[in-house]
């Protein structure tokens, strides 16, 4: 069985490996895009007034933290068969990142002096109009290198998505290599692909954050 | 849903042995991980430039590609590569160790260098030897800070586990899944994988509260029960402003 990388192989698997590559950034770029949303959505839910909204958007927050996302992944593919598996990947990846998301706008929230909340109430402005034009804005701003951190790490996660059969990268690699017997070509590559990727991207995000860091 | 528990209640050594294999997974990962995080966190501190560039690049080599694509590497192309092949288990449980243990060398190292610099410099001082410096004075300051960000790797390489069922290990995932196969009920079979899961994540996290509050006592910092409870260590999320 000892053979060597078969650079043919590697060439023939590549244009595959890239069109499963498309698929991959683009549910990165939509599963960051709800994970960024509802993950707003969740830091402001956990900071209303009753307990009855606090409690249980904080538990479920911490079950779906704490529990395995390929499991939720194939569950949810089980569950809605009807559904098309990019989109269920899609917003599985979305919610799950948002639980960590929240936490990024929780602390985003906290940074906000408390002065500005007490302003907004001495000129007696509506909680919606505090939040939409005096606190959300100072606190997106200092997040979004965070934000950043996340999409890359669920960029690497992507490959989960192959299980219920995105064709993704993974997925090609998977295929190819089985195809033609060439897994340590398909897979090496789809690694230094990863790598290329992200490697510039996580490198943009710390010089980001070290500006706004001040 | 009586259907199948019932099952579930025939196969149950089936299922122990698929714990039995997610344990080990878990545990040996996690021993890998930190052996390795110390060796290539404290490699990143050296004086030498050559072993600092070699721990930055096995650190952002295995940071960078995909826990899943090396997972797959080394069950899939190592094999077809050099004819030697690894148990699906312990091909999780390196591929889990190498990745992890690359994100725990930024913990370590993170750490290492959170210890105020005058320790350093009593140590100096006090003419201790590097070696006895770094274990009685800065491995012990460094240690507790490192505890809550381990914490959040254990659980995450313990959510990775159920991979292990994509190649061919008889994991936990593996055991329900096929419960799932036989008895046609998705929703209870998702739900109690979630619920074990949930489980195993909390305990883990437990212990590891209950680890830092002993390693805070050794340095004479005494915390109460309060925080022991706690799913989750308060990250200091730096790049959120902080407190101004």
């Amino acid at each position: 069985m000892n053979r060597t990388f078969d650079w043919d192989a590697a060439g023939d698997a590549l244009p595959l490996l890239l069109e499963g590559f498309r698929v991959t950034l683009l549910a990165t770029v939509l599963g960051t895009l709800v994970a960024a949303v509802l993950g707003l959505a969740i830091a402001v839910a956990g900071r209303a007034p009753s307990r009855f909204v606090t409690v249980p958007v904080k538990a479920v927050m911490e079950f779906v933290r704490a529990t395995p996302l390929l499991v939720q992944l194939v569950g949810a593919a089980a569950l809605f068969t009807s559904v098309e598996p990019l989109t269920i990947g899609i917003v599985v990846l979305g919610v799950h990142y948002a639980t960590y998301t929240s936490e990024v706008y929780r602390a985003g929230i906290d940074g906000v002096p408390k002065g500005q909340w007490e302003a907004c109430r001495a000129l007696s402005m509506s909680p919606r109009r505090t939040w939409r034009a005096v606190i959300l804005p100072q606190a997106v701003r200092n997040v979004l290198p965070a934000l950043g951190n996340y999409a890359i790490s669920m960029f690497k996660e992507t490959p989960f998505l192959a299980v219920i059969t995105v064709h993704e990268m993974v997925f090609e690699a998977r295929g190819y290599g089985a195809d033609h017997f060439a897994y340590t070509e398909a897979f090496t590559l789809a690694g230094l692909v990863f790598l290329v990727a992200s490697y510039p991207t996580s490198l943009l995000m710390r010089k980001l954050e070290k500006r706004l860091g001040h | 849903m009586s259907d199948f528990f019932s099952t579930l209640l025939d196969e149950l050594p089936q299922v122990g042995a698929g714990l039995w294999v997610t344990a080990q997974a878990t545990v040996l990962g996690s021993l890998l991980t930190l052996l390795l995080s110390f060796t290539l966190g404290l490699a990143a501190g050296s004086r030498l430039l050559l072993v600092r560039g070699v721990s930055r690049t096995v650190v952002e080599f295995f940071r960078g590609t995909s826990l899943y694509i090396q997972l797959f590497w080394l069950y899939y192309a190592m094999p077809q590569l050099t004819g030697y092949e690894l148990t699906p288990l312990l091909c999780g449980v390196v591929a889990f160790g190498l990745n992890y243990g690359a994100y725990g060398a930024e913990i370590v190292r993170g750490a290492v260098n959170s210890v105020p610099r005058a320790q350093y410099e009593a140590a100096v001082a006090l003419n201790m030897t590097p070696l006895h410096r770094m274990r009685k004075v800065i491995l012990p300051q460094a240690w507790v800070q490192m505890i809550p960000p381990f914490t959040n790797l254990l659980i995450q390489l313990l959510k990775c586990t159920p991979l292990l069922w994509l190649i061919s290990a008889a994991d936990f995932m593996t055991t329900i899944e096929h419960i799932r196969s036989l008895t046609g009920e998705t929703v209870t079979a998702y739900l109690l994988l979630l619920v074990v899961y949930f489980v195993l994540a909390y305990t883990l996290t437990l212990l590891m509260n209950l680890l830092e509050r002993s390693a805070k006592r050794r340095l004479g910092l005494h915390t109460g029960g309060r925080g022991l409870f706690r799913t989750r260590t308060a990250e200091a999320v730096t790049t959120a402003g902080g407190a101004r």
